[in-house]
């Protein structure tokens, strides 16, 4: 289990990091993910380019009701409240649960994010957060709904010439209100099945259904669901082809469980 | 001879003498350990779980660097062969040449400077082979029409085993039957630390040094000398510290044979390290199929059991237990703790397109307990009486003791009802059935079982496998120092015996255990032993170093009643002195040993001229086993619309006999006890029909962390054994074999109200809710 021969990039820059990606590098951040791939050589990329030197890859900044969270923030770092106020608390209980604290320490936002595995974390919590996901490329930076970021398994709306700089999310007003529950068989495994809900006063509720190995269903108007959790949880998950029965009573448990702490006190 | 609890000795719980080491980071293990001009190896592995091997093309200028069989010199097949009548005799290649028999066989051995570019050797090596169908399920294997994977033999299976008393007038008699079919998972063993093997050729001694993580470095050395072609004398094993043996490192691997046979090729040393794909998909135990019947009284006693048991072997018999080392103990466990009239019983140990199937602690006992406790709840809720009532009416009395069963074990001492009543009075049932009534799914589950260990000559000749254990040695030796030397042939990789054995040295000759050296894990340094494996060690290596420790108190007693100026019967050795019974006078054993060592001239005339050094054997009468036991009692809640399965409250009640170190014992009950709650709820090793392993990956095959592992409480009964030195018995395995029972028992009674069981192992989420929908779809 020793990666195949590869060369190691460290670019100084965003426009260095533009070049080795336009000559082939695949880009690295955490490498929690690229590592086991490299390792098992399901992964065989000539070249490396590890992003997490670069200036401004990681850290928040708060501006205009948005939070700017750079892609290289590691998980650890929103675990420990590197991300301000509720949606930091929000951000940081979905933080604390992904998979291990040595894999947290490592691990980024915005690798995960770029992995696009369909059990990750933040592939299902930030679209239910609103949140932007802003692409750099030659042509300069480009606004991405995380809603319609992850295309499918491992597979993105970057371009191959784009690399995931800074993920934005909206502040949450007063009285929204949240709801997130995921499945999994131990503590630190990948989940089975996560849903997420966030209700912002004055605005329908967002609900989003995740894990199922294929890309987050997300629902922008989650007011059916509310309101008859148990036959519109049903009606969602029989609309998601190939999972087993098992993965069905769970994706719909899941569901109803997020509406459940989104309803409650 | 009792040591006060608060003492040094025997019954003491004293901290571990090896910690200091580990804590620090200062353990060695094989990976730690490096050679000038070593060569690292990558193995090819077969992709596919059966075919008949074509060729293997090596890479272009790369020849010399990759090795087939035909590059070994005279390599000798693994033969694991049993005297029991009917075994098939499998023959495993060091390297695969003409079949591939499983997914992950080696095929050749790729060497390079480093491991990564043995990889990229073995990653361009082509293989030409032509596919056959795979043999993948053990139910079908032995079946006529069944592709022969040992192409002599006339069926898939290495052995059948029967006992055949007449049931058939028990339907007439029973108040009570059921039936089961009942599943265990394909496991794979997963210590810390994989496999490792670092071999290099001594050409002045013209010996093999192979330095492995093996549990049992005397059977390897014997199995490997006969392989190689070499004198015993010529290979010598060191095994460093070992990461987890649990079985696993008690299996002679054709990865030693190869590695030893490249560096004797090459004049280099030679470094294997298995990654976690290879231990992954090599480590295989565990997997039976059931199909049991018992029949009961009234008061729920046992009138009969009949059960039809399949385990899948895989594709070798592996050296040196064998493919049936499980199947063919079914018979004989499945009467558990309990007075059993009539037992009728037919095992086949089928052979299939995996890899070997290895002992794993609790070998066999892990699946048969589980069989006959879920069994016995069923009966008990079709009687409508509770499963401790059913166990009470069963479980062998204190006052039959010793006990011999219907199938010839005798349990030597114990009361097992009473371990069943602690267990039971530690739980409050009326509230949990308080909670059920409300409706929740939570449950209350029981196993009771009794755990052979140390079972020896009279036990192992039968099986005719390649070693019988027979008197255990243990080699102590008083430095001129005043230290004392203990060399042991057993292995110690978690049991603390670097810090027991000192304890019983400490016990029969006062000497500190601070000053008491535990050696062991080097063939050149230790007497031979069979090794660590089936609860023995403490018994067997325990009763060793406690009589050679006796024996030679009494040449420390002879030299210092001379310095005492009395006879040797007026001095008595105690305490690390040597004391006149009447005044109290004494000598200190170091100014003993400073008297034979350095000062001869003042030895007294005729003293015994083999000096401060002993090696005695040592062997229980009868040699047929202590049996240690336990009640695991367990509180499970139920998620029924996941089927997720939390495990609220634990209880172990254990009797091991004398506890040498407490503390050391609880440590073992709860590590086994991890890999019971794994058994019971997470591990699960499947094969597809291509025969190719699906849970190849830690992501994928799930272990038990510390967070799914709830504190567990601990009540310890001590019953002596009659047999032993100081009345203690085996206890390592115990902690593995019964969680599964107990959980699963658990979980049906929180399902009961439902109507739903769960039959097959793992009890996982998918499993649970499947029995809960079946349940729902049946009530309809």
């Amino acid at each position: 289990m020793k990666p195949a021969p590869f060369a190691y990039a460290r670019p100084k820059d965003w426009s260095d990091a533009l070049k080795l990606l336009a000559d082939g590098a695949r880009p690295g951040a955490g490498t929690q993910s690229l590592g086991p791939l490299l390792n098992l050589r399901l992964a065989q990329p000539d070249t490396i380019a590890d992003l997490r030197h670069l200036p401004d890859y990681a850290g928040v900044a708060l501006g205009d009701g948005v939070l700017r969270i750079g892609a290289g923030t590691t998980h650890a770092a929103i675990e420990d409240g590197a991300v301000p106020g509720r949606i930091g608390e929000i951000m940081a209980a979905v933080a604390r649960r992904i998979a291990y604290r040595p894999v947290r320490n490592r691990g980024t936002i915005g690798g995960s994010l770029a992995h696009a595995d369909p059990a990750a974390d933040w592939v299902a919590v930030l679209p239910a957060l609103g949140a932007t996901a802003i692409a750099l490329g030659p042509r300069g930076e480009r606004r991405i709904p995380v809603a319609g970021f992850v295309k499918g398994i491992f597979e993105t709306a970057l371009a191959n010439d784009e690399l995931l700089r800074t993920i934005e999310v909206p502040v949450l007003p007063v009285g929204a209100r949240w709801g997130h529950w995921k499945f999994c068989r131990k503590v630190g495994e990948f989940s089975k099945a996560t849903s997420c809900v966030l209700a912002l006063p004055g605005k329908p509720p967002r609900a989003v259904l995740a894990a199922l190995d294929t890309p987050p269903l997300v629902i922008e108007d989650a007011r059916a669901l509310m309101g008859d959790p148990l036959a519109e949880a049903a009606r969602i998950v029989s609309g998601i082809p190939g999972l087993t029965a098992w993965r069905r009573a769970i994706a719909e448990t899941a569901l109803r469980r997020a509406v459940e702490m989104a309803s409650g006190p | 001879m009792t040591a006060e609890p608060a003492g040094l000795g025997v019954g003491a719980s004293l901290r571990r003498k090896e910690d200091a080491r580990f804590l620090h980071g200062l353990g060695r293990f094989v990976g730690d350990i490096t050679r000038p001009g070593m060569l690292e190896v990558a193995f090819l592995r077969s992709p596919v779980a059966h075919a008949r091997l074509l060729g293997v093309a090596k890479p272009a200028g790369a020849e010399k660097r990759v090795f087939t069989l035909a590059d070994l010199a005279n390599v000798r097949t693994i033969r694991a062969n049993s005297a029991l009548p009917g075994f098939r005799v499998s023959e495993q290649p060091a390297l695969a040449t003409d079949k591939l028999r499983h997914v992950g066989e080696a095929i050749a051995a790729c060497v390079a400077d480093t491991r990564a570019e043995a990889e990229d050797l073995a990653a361009s090596c082509e293989l030409d082979y032509e596919a056959l169908p795979a043999v993948h399920d053990m139910l079908a294997a032995p079946l006529p029409g069944s592709p022969l994977i040992h192409e002599h033999w006339s069926m898939n299976a290495f052995l059948e085993t029967r006992r055949d008393d007449d049931v058939s007038g028990l339907d007439a008699i029973a108040a009570a039957k059921v039936t089961r079919t009942l599943r265990t998972a394909r496991q794979c063993m997963a210590p810390i630390e994989g496999r490792g093997v670092l071999a290099e050729w001594d050409p002045r001694l013209e010996q093999m040094i192979v330095t492995t993580s093996t549990q049992m470095p005397h059977v390897t050395k014997t199995g490997l000398a006969d392989c190689l072609g070499l004198d015993e004398g010529q290979v010598r094993i060191v095994s460093p510290d070992v990461g987890g043996g649990f079985g696993y490192k008690g299996i002679l691997l054709p990865e030693e044979i190869v590695c030893a046979s490249i560096a004797k090729l090459l004049g280099r040393p030679v470094r294997w390290l298995e990654d976690r794909f290879e231990q992954l998909t090599g480590a295989n135990c565990r997997e039976h199929h059931y199909v049991i019947t018992a029949w009961a009284d009234r008061t729920g006693k046992l009138l009969g059991v009949e059960c039809e048991a399949t385990v899948d072997a895989g594709a070798y018999s592996s050296y040196p237990f064998g493919a049936c080392l499980e199947a063919a103990q079914v018979g004989s466990i499945l009467p558990g703790p309990y007075v059993l009239p009539l037992l009728r019983c037919h095992t086949i140990s089928a052979c299939t397109n995996k890899p070997p199937i290895l002992p794993y602690r609790g070998v066999a006992r892990t699946g048969v307990c589980y069989v006959m406790e879920t069994t016995l709840d069923a009966l008990a809720r079709q009687l409508g009486i509770t499963p401790q009532a059913i166990r009470l009416a069963n479980l062998v009395p204190p006052d039959a003791m010793p006990y011999r069963n219907l199938v010839g074990k005798v349990f030597d001492s114990g009361d097992y009802p009473e371990s069943l009543r602690r267990a039971v009075a530690a739980f409050d049932l009326d509230a949990i059935r308080a909670r059920q009534a409300k409706g929740e799914t939570v449950g209350f589950g029981l196993a009771t079982f009794c755990e052979q260990g140390a079972h020896g000559t009279s036990v192992y000749h039968a099986w005719g496998i390649p070693f019988v254990p027979g008197f255990e040695q243990a080699y102590v030796r008083l430095s001129p120092d005043g230290v004392l030397e203990v060399r042991v042939g057993v292995h110690s990789h978690g049991q603390g015996m670097e810090t027991t054995l000192a304890q019983v040295a400490h016990e029969i000759l006062g000497v500190h255990p601070a000053k008491v050296r535990v050696v062991h894990g080097d063939t050149a340094l230790t007497p031979y032993s069979t090794g660590t494996w089936g609860s023995r060690a403490m018994v067997m290596a325990g009763g060793a170093v406690a009589e050679a420790c006796r024996q030679l108190g009494e040449r420390i007693a002879a030299i210092g009643a001379a310095l005492l100026q009395v006879q040797a019967g007026d001095v008595e050795v105690a305490d690390g002195k040597v004391r006149r019974k009447d005044t109290g006078g004494s000598v200190a054993i170091a100014d003993v040993a400073h008297t034979w060592y350095r000062a001869p001239q003042n030895l007294p005339p005729g003293v015994n001229k083999g000096g401060l050094e002993v090696t005695a054997g040592y062997r229980p009468d009868p040699d047929t086993g202590t049996h240690s036991y336990a009640c695991h009692a367990c509180v499970v809640r139920v998620d029924t619309e996941t089927g997720a399965v939390v495990l609220e409250d634990y209880l172990v009640v254990e009797d091991g006999g004398k506890l040498v170190n407490p503390m050391i014992v609880d440590g073992q009950v709860l590590g086994g006890l991890a890999q019971g709650i794994g058994t019971a709820l997470y591990e699960e090793m499947p094969y597809d029909e291509m025969g190719q392993p699906l849970a190849a990956t830690l992501a994928d095959y799930l272990l038990p962390g510390t967070t799914d592992v709830p504190d567990v409480r601990l009540d310890h009964m001590e019953t002596l054994s009659p047999w032993t030195t100081f009345g203690q018995k085996g206890i390592g395995e115990s902690g593995a074999i019964g969680p599964p029972a107990a959980i699963v028992n658990a979980i049906n009674d929180a399902l009961a109200l439902l109507g739903a069981e769960v039959l097959d192992l793992p009890a996982s989420p998918p499993r649970v809710l499947a029995a809960i929908v079946a349940a729902r779809s049946a009530k309809r």
